[in-house]
């Protein structure tokens, strides 16, 4: 069982990931339409380059857009959340051994109690952002079951994680738990809204190039995100 | 009742029909009728997999239902933060529901549909500067309005304005001869006191080609003289054309997509025609939104340019100021707190905050222009945008949706407010003619024309025994 979980499965969860998300990127540049969308997509290379980086860094880079600096609480647990659920699993250490193990690739490591920290506040966000939805009535009035499912794919990984590394003794069961909550969330990223991993870029791109080319970005500085 | 005589899926394409409507005072049958109109749902899904293509589409999937849009709209705010109100609520319970159900929606979704996309949304885009995976609720309630305008449930004044384009290529009955005779008019008008003064119609080759919003030679010719006026100052060799004189698009508003198409077609024939070195629109900021930003696009121009470099008016007259073709008389300089409408649609969709307060930095005597909070890109609307200001039906709605920007400008304390966008500028009257806040309100002719110094030889020649 622990061997088809963190071998066959293990790799097919990737696979299915990544290739799903290929998947979406591909579906999302080749629906675009310059006629539908009225943008002028392929005509000012430059600009719609500057654009679309320009929409994403803003957005990526805590407190970069007017929006995130507008809500600096919510700002702050939207990327908790993110670093807990992308940028931890990346560097742990278990993480990497198990990637050198088997292909002897490698990279640094973060340490275990900043991994740990990390991951006590990205639940703690994950439970922040979800109280916030029913606490605030404009958030509660669009939620919907699947976004309280994809918060339930997306913490289990790290909640399970997080006490399977602390267990003394035998701790099988909870990282059983943690191997296949994290395959349930990889196969889930392509099938449900967490595809916003790869779609988050395209639609912020999308905006981009629209406000760098069309409106605004040929005459100055395009919009201020 | 599958379709009604006057509330219909049929667009109005001949003046009988657009006067048949018309007769129905303020759409009275024609919003009774509307009540047993029927859905088309075969169609209506067709059309939705036709044109709800992956950025629509991606847009209502992705959307991580945050709530980060809602303090971005004016209107959810005004509306005492309505939970209804969130952007994302808006597009979620009209054009995702239609989507979610395949097209198969009766007759109360639709009619709600139509007061959601026409009276809780002007399409002014802030929501899309707010939102983190940049979703724009203006541009879905453009696609959504298209959608419920093809099966014949669009406000009774759009369906009559899109009409008006379809017969008459103007939002207004004006004619080529009525366009024509009041050039001729206010040219003849003006050459008392600007000798040499012309209007000339269909020059070829000319630097520039004016355009205009039909409702000036309509209801303000004045606005003509005036840019008359302000390009012979300028020293301008420049031309209106008798057919394609007419830059806005009602039918933009209504989400009728063909006679945008029609409309700005006509346009950028007299493009062809002329052959104007550039083209200048008058000030109105959704005429300049739908034949220079939207308007290729119907028109189906891969670039997203019109024919020739077309310009929002504020940009020739910031190059005037800029380049001294203009100059202002420092005496005559506004000394009055003084503030500024930045129209949605040539600063957050044009890129021009900067222009204008170039230009205000002419017309302003330092320390008295007051900004409104917030402003440039991050304006609100003036809250008679997208059609708002124009349908009877939705009137408590907009002039709810104005208390916003009245409270923006008594904030600023200012006294005249400078609006050059037509729109904004008539729902800045009428917030006056509702709330009664003393206030002024301004195109830029007029008050280029009191502060310009006039060369000595553009003054009319004060000949012996013409004084009385
Ligand atoms: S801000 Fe964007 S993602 Fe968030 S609820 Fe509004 S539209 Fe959806
Ligand atoms: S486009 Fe403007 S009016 Fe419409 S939802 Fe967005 S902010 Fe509100
Ligand atoms: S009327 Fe003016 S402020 Fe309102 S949407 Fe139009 S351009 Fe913007």
């Amino acid at each position: 069982m622990y061997a088809f979980l963190t071998g066959p499965m293990l790799w097919l969860s990737f696979a299915i990931c990544i290739l799903g998300c290929a998947w979406r990127a591909y579906k999302y540049v080749k629906g675009l339409s310059w006629q539908l969308d009225r943008v002028a997509y392929g005509h000012y290379p430059d600009l719609a380059f500057k654009g679309a980086m320009k929409s994403i860094f803003h957005w990526l880079i805590p407190f970069a857009s007017c929006s995130w600096r507008a809500k600096p609480v919510f700002a702050t647990a939207f990327f908790l959340l993110h670093i807990g659920l992308v940028v931890v699993p990346l560097f742990l250490f278990g993480h990497v051994m198990i990637v050198a193990e088997r292909f002897g690739l490698s990279w640094p490591t973060m340490p275990a109690g900043l991994a740990d920290v990390l991951t006590i506040l990205a639940v703690l966000a994950g439970v922040f952002i979800l109280l916030r939805r029913f606490a605030l009535s404009e958030v509660r009035i669009i939620t919907t079951r699947h976004d309280l499912m994809i918060m339930a794919i997306s913490l289990a990984p790290l909640v399970t994680g997080f006490v399977a590394a602390h267990q003394s003794g035998d701790g099988n069961g909870w990282l059983l738990a943690h191997i296949i909550t994290g395959e349930i969330w990889l196969i889930a990223v392509p099938f449900t809204k967490l595809s916003h991993a790869v779609l988050f870029f395209c639609s912020r791109a999308q905006i981009g190039i629209d406000f760098g080319v069309k409106r605004g970005g040929q005459r100055g500085s395009g919009i201020v995100w | 009742m599958p379709e009604g005589i006057f509330c219909n899926k049929r667009p109005i394409n001949t003046e009988e029909e657009l006067k048949a409507l018309l007769s129905d005072t303020r759409g009275t049958k024609y919003y009774e009728e509307m009540l047993s109109l029927e859905v088309d749902r075969e169609k209506l899904w067709a059309t939705i997999q036709k044109t709800c293509k992956s950025r629509t589409q991606t847009w209502l999937d992705v959307c991580a239902r945050c709530g980060l849009c809602a303090d971005s709209c004016f209107l959810y705010l005004v509306n005492d933060c309505k939970p209804e109100q969130v952007p994302s609520y808006k597009i979620q319970s009209t054009l995702g529901e239609m989507v979610r159900r395949k097209g198969d929606v009766d007759n109360e979704f639709m009619r709600h549909a139509m007061e959601v996309a026409w009276s809780q949304c002007t399409c002014c885009n802030r929501c899309a500067m707010y939102c983190p995976h940049g979703i724009d609720m203006g541009v879905m309630m453009g696609y959504t309005r298209g959608l419920l305008y093809s099966q014949g449930f669009v406000p009774w004044e759009l369906k009559i304005g899109a009409g008006m384009h379809r017969v008459y290529r103007a939002q207004m009955d004006v004619t080529t001869e009525d366009w024509v005779e009041t050039c001729v008019w206010m040219e003849e008008e003006q050459q008392d006191d600007w000798p040499g003064l012309e209007i000339p119609v269909d020059k070829e080759d000319a630097d520039i080609m004016y355009t205009c919003n039909a409702r000036e030679p309509k209801h303000y010719p004045e606005d003509l003289a005036e840019a008359a006026i302000l390009f012979h100052i300028a020293g301008e060799n420049w031309t209106v054309p008798s057919e394609g004189w007419e830059q806005t698009s009602l039918s933009m508003f209504a989400g009728d997509w063909e006679a945008c198409k029609l409309q700005v077609e006509n346009v950028y024939a007299a493009i062809d025609r002329l052959k104007p070195k550039r083209v200048i629109g008058t000030e109105c900021g959704h005429a300049h939104r739908a034949t220079v930003i939207e308007g290729p696009y119907w028109a189906g121009r891969p670039d997203g340019q019109p024919p020739a470099p077309y310009i929002h008016y504020v940009q020739w007259v910031a190059e005037a100021l800029r380049t001294g073709k203009l100059k202002i008389d420092p005496a005559k300089r506004i000394k009055q707190t003084v503030t500024y409408q930045d129209s949605c649609n040539y600063i957050r969709n044009w890129g021009l905050a900067e222009t204008a307060r170039e230009i205000l930095s002419y017309l302003v005597e330092p320390g008295y222009l007051v900004e409104m909070t917030p402003n440039k890109e991050h304006n609100y609307c003036c809250g008679g945008g997208g059609g708002f200001n124009g349908i009877g039906k939705f009137r408590p709605q907009r002039n709810k949706a104005l208390l916003t920007k009245r409270d923006q400008i008594l904030a600023t304390g200012a006294k005249l407010v400078i609006a050059p966008c037509h729109n904004c500028w008539d729902a800045i009257r009428d917030l006056e003619e509702e709330y009664h806040i003393h206030i002024d309100w301004s195109f830029l002719k007029p008050l280029l024309i009191k502060m310009v110094i006039v060369p000595d030889h553009l003054k009319p020649q004060e000949e012996a025994g013409d004084e009385e």
